[in-house]
């Protein structure tokens, strides 16, 4: 098989080191062309460190990049696209207020004499990509008026314009249809035909099997997997995915669980692509229980917690708390009723980064610190240092900026202020997201003890090992709807499974 | 070994405690930009010092002062007010026509007011002005900057048609209907001082009060800081956007008021170009037009740098077009201090993390 797949790209001892962490130790990794490679691991297992490597977005520590048996160093991005390598991030990078072939050239405009832009060459250039991509899509629609699936496309006809022979596509199918993604294997399958290199990197594994000639595994920045597609079942994947020895995470409270309390029924949000982003989701999680919430990007995980939260006012279903039905429409309802939210964007959702850490900490409990509208500043400054003390945030001083302190204090922050409402339910969106290994292990800690107080805890995580280690109780989610309700201790194949919508799409039609 | 440690150690103490000087400096950098204009002009400008002068400029500030409280806030809460001139002069000719008319009731009656009661119908146009600003922004989801630029010209329009554009001249008020005492407003005075100035104060106070010490106040910073993450967290951001410029419209009419009765007539284009003079203020006195910074205090001496740089070139002589181009240096000039505060206080807060 390898014959007919010359090795295009390889990398020899490649190590990549960021402050703190080895995102990539010593890997060994051959690009085929006229094949799609497929590299899988969990979040911050190296995928998109060693994918950014292959596009010069960032470069080896140490280790060396051959290209066509010549040994090469992409400076940048761009590069990196002279010697053609293209790449589509999982972002889209586009422009809704341009047209399509706008979007196509924009950075490397076809010009006449470096300033004119030459339309007519661009316009029948994006027909010509658009033909060999197989859509119907005129190259004078305005991007922003087609559906994402399309939009993913022109990203690809982006880096084809470049004249791309190695082409890496991240999570191409999270926000596509059955329909599209069919149509995105087919254009896969044109490209594997016409020689092109293609790096394929997704979290369904059924996908996987079905579109790889080639996979690599990934787990916290080495290899642990390596070989042609054929005879690779998904077993093998997560054996090598996740590995024998477990990171570490604190064990399962023996605490006995108490009565429910909270409930959500029938829990819809209509998405603006048509159809359901959260779709008629029922759950309950018990006094003292960490559920955790599994699912890829895209699932209505977030969204199921913004619906909780009040964020969505087009959503329908209804909410309990011990029993008693929530009323209240305005998030300061909620939180008054006891849940409290710590949102997966610190940065956006979390934290006013201008303002100091004391008032971060209180904004959500002022009224505590309030007589009639007078606010009690000794007392508010007490609270907040006892909060600093509690969840061990390290600090110079209360009246820094928020966003002096590293990302792991900066969660804490989140934590602390989510916990001085004194809440009953915590929702807890991606809550290891961005942060170190060290503070990652308190924050799993401060979760367990949380619980062992008898709050309940609902987290979402993309981690199928978090999920698997910390969760009394693990639900799936897939396209809005609850797909899985494990146990704790539930199979990692089964959950993943359960993870991956609509498993009899991804076979070969 | 230990000397050398001492030493460098001592050092490091010194260049530190020079950073934090200097950034002191820079904090108070409105208030060392006060005293300098202050004490040049006391040299330059010749009565500059006298009793009489001070009132005057103070007189001055006070309407300047009191639009860029209000401006302050809305500022802070990331939002912009370009229309609390337009009010002023709206406010003016409402306060002009009520002393003048009353409210004819179109059935052969006509309902007078005496001055409190003009006074507070006046305030409510104004804060009814700003609480339109506010929907267009928050339930309509107008930017700031459209919807207080269309109201500036409905606004400025309305003022005129009262009149048709003329003058409600002599409003002395009428003793029979409690009016007479609305020249007050303008010319009587408290303790020595003019009221304006009082209204001002009172203002001034209590909206440092509300800007440090109330819940309001953390929310006007939390939605300019971080609008999502406010709203998240419980605060309630239409809420608190409606009120500030419900407040900035207070504001507005209070100095209409203050202006119709100082000069005893009511003019259409009172106002104009009040808006810029306010923000100007707000800007000098640190507050960040990205919203989630700034204080009423520094929004004061703002104003008051700008008072007596005007009154004080007047004094001297200086032509008005050389005082418009000194005016935009030193707005500019502010602003890129304040970078260079930013930039230095974020290095210092890490170097203290660190140690």
């Amino acid at each position: 098989m390898s014959e007919n797949h010359p090795i295009g790209l390889s990398i020899r001892g490649g190590s990549k080191l960021y402050p703190g962490t080895q995102a990539l130790k010593n890997v060994d990794f051959d690009l085929r062309m006229g094949a799609v490679n497929v590299l899988v691991g969990e979040n911050g297992a190296g995928k998109s460190t060693l994918m950014k490597v292959i596009a010069g977005v960032e470069q080896l520590n140490g280790g060396t990049i051959t290209l066509d048996g010549s040994e090469v160093v992409f400076s940048d991005k761009s590069d990196a696209a002279r010697h053609g390598v293209g790449i589509v991030f999982q972002e889209l990078n586009l422009f809704p207020n341009l047209t399509v072939t706008e979007n196509i050239f924009i950075g490397h405009e076809k010009t006449r004499a470096g300033i004119h832009i030459d339309r007519t060459a661009q316009t029948e250039a994006a027909k010509a990509l658009m033909k060999r991509l197989e859509q119907d899509i005129s190259p004078e629609t305005q991007l922003g008026n087609l559906r994402i699936g399309q939009q993913q496309i022109i990203e690809i006809a982006k880096a084809l314009a470049e004249n791309a022979s190695i082409l890496i596509l991240d999570e191409p199918t999270s926000a596509l249809s059955a329909a599209e993604v069919d149509v995105l294997f087919r254009v896969i399958g044109d490209l594997k035909r016409q020689g092109v290199g293609i790096v394929y990197i997704s979290h369904r594994l059924e996908e996987l099997i079905r579109i790889g000639d080639y996979i690599t595994v990934l787990r916290d920045g080495v290899i642990t997997g390596s070989r042609s597609m054929q005879g690779v079942d998904i077993p093998w994947i997560v054996a090598n995915m996740i590995g024998s020895a477990s990171k570490e995470f604190p064990k399962t409270g023996d605490h006995a669980l108490g009565n429910e309390v909270f409930r959500v029924e029938n829990v819809c949000l209509p998405s603006p692509a048509g159809g359901y982003a959260v779709d008629h989701m029922s759950l309950s999680v018990r006094e003292g229980e960490i559920v955790g919430l599994y699912g890829l990007m895209g699932a209505g995980r977030s969204e199921l917690l913004e619906c909780i939260m009040a964020q969505h006012p087009t959503s329908t279903g209804a909410f309990y708390i011990s029993g008693q039905p929530v009323r209240e429409k305005s998030v300061s309802g909620r939180i008054t009723r006891g849940l409290a939210l710590i949102p997966e964007d610190r940065k956006r959702d979390g934290l006013v980064q201008i303002m100091t850490i004391r008032e971060n900490l209180t904004l959500s409990s002022l009224p505590d610190f309030t007589r009639i509208f007078h606010l009690d500043l000794k007392a508010e400054v007490a609270k907040a240092a006892e909060f600093v003390k509690r969840m061990a945030i390290k600090i110079a001083s209360l009246e820094h900026p928020v966003s002096s302190l590293s990302g792991g204090n900066q969660q804490k922050v989140v934590i602390g202020k989510a916990l001085m409402t004194k809440p009953k339910i915590l929702l807890m969106d991606e809550p290891s997201r961005g942060i170190d290994i060290g503070a990652k292990a308190e924050i799993f800690r401060t979760m367990r003890r949380l619980a062992s107080e008898g709050l309940g805890i609902l987290f979402v995580t993309s981690d199928l090992e978090e999920v698997l280690a910390l969760s009394d109780r693990i639900l799936v989610m897939a396209n809005g709807k609850l797909t899985g309700d494990f146990p704790a201790g539930a199979d990692a194949a089964a959950v993943i499974s359960a993870a991956t919508p609509n498993l009899s799409r991804v076979e070969t039609p | 070994m230990s000397i050398t440690n001492t030493a460098s150690a001592a050092n490091a103490g010194s260049k530190a405690s020079g950073t934090s000087a200097i950034l002191l400096l820079l904090r108070m950098r409105t208030f060392v930009a006060l005293i300098l204009v202050f004490a040049f002009f006391a040299f330059a400008a010749p009565n500059f010092l006298s009793y009489a002068n001070m009132l005057i400029i103070s007189k001055h500030v006070a309407l300047n002062a009191l639009l860029a409280i209000g401006m302050t806030f809305v500022i802070i809460a990331g939002g912009i007010d370009l229309s609390v001139g337009s009010i002023v002069g709206l406010c003016a000719m409402v306060a002009g026509y009520l002393v003048l008319y009353g409210i004819d009731l179109g059935i052969g009656w006509t309902i007078q007011f005496n001055t409190l009661e003009i006074c507070f119908l006046v305030l409510v146009v104004g804060v009814f002005i700003g609480l339109i600003n506010g929907i267009l922004i928050t339930k309509l989801n107008v930017a700031p900057f459209i919807a207080t630029l269309g109201v500036l010209y409905v606004a400025r329009g309305a003022a005129l048609l009262f009149s048709d554009g003329r003058t409600f001249p002599n409003l002395a008020g009428n003793p029979a209907y409690g009016s007479d005492t609305f020249k007050l407003i303008g010319s009587g005075s408290f303790f020595g001082f003019p009221l304006s100035i009082w209204i001002m104060v009172v203002v001034a106070l209590a909206a440092g009060y509300l800007a440090t010490r109330t819940p309001l106040g953390r929310h006007i910073y939390a939605v300019g800081g971080n609008e999502r993450g406010a709203g998240l967290s419980g605060v309630n951001v239409d809420r608190t956007k409606l009120f500030v410029y419900m407040f900035s419209g207070l504001c507005a009419a209070l100095v209409g008021l203050i202006i119709s009765s100082q000069l005893q007539a009511s003019h259409p284009a009172t106002g104009e170009t009040f808006e810029l003079n306010a923000i100007a203020a707000a800007v000098l006195g640190g507050t960040s037009m990205s919203g989630g910074r700034g204080r009423i205090g520094g929004t004061i001496i703002g104003a008051f740098v700008i008072g007596i740089l005007a009154d004080g070139l007047i004094m001297m002589g200086v032509s008005s077009f050389w005082q418009t181009v000194i005016k935009g240096l030193v707005i500019i000039a502010a602003v890129v201090v304040d970078q260079i505060q930013q930039k230095l206080q974020a290095r210092v807060i890490l170097q203290q993390q660190a140690a």
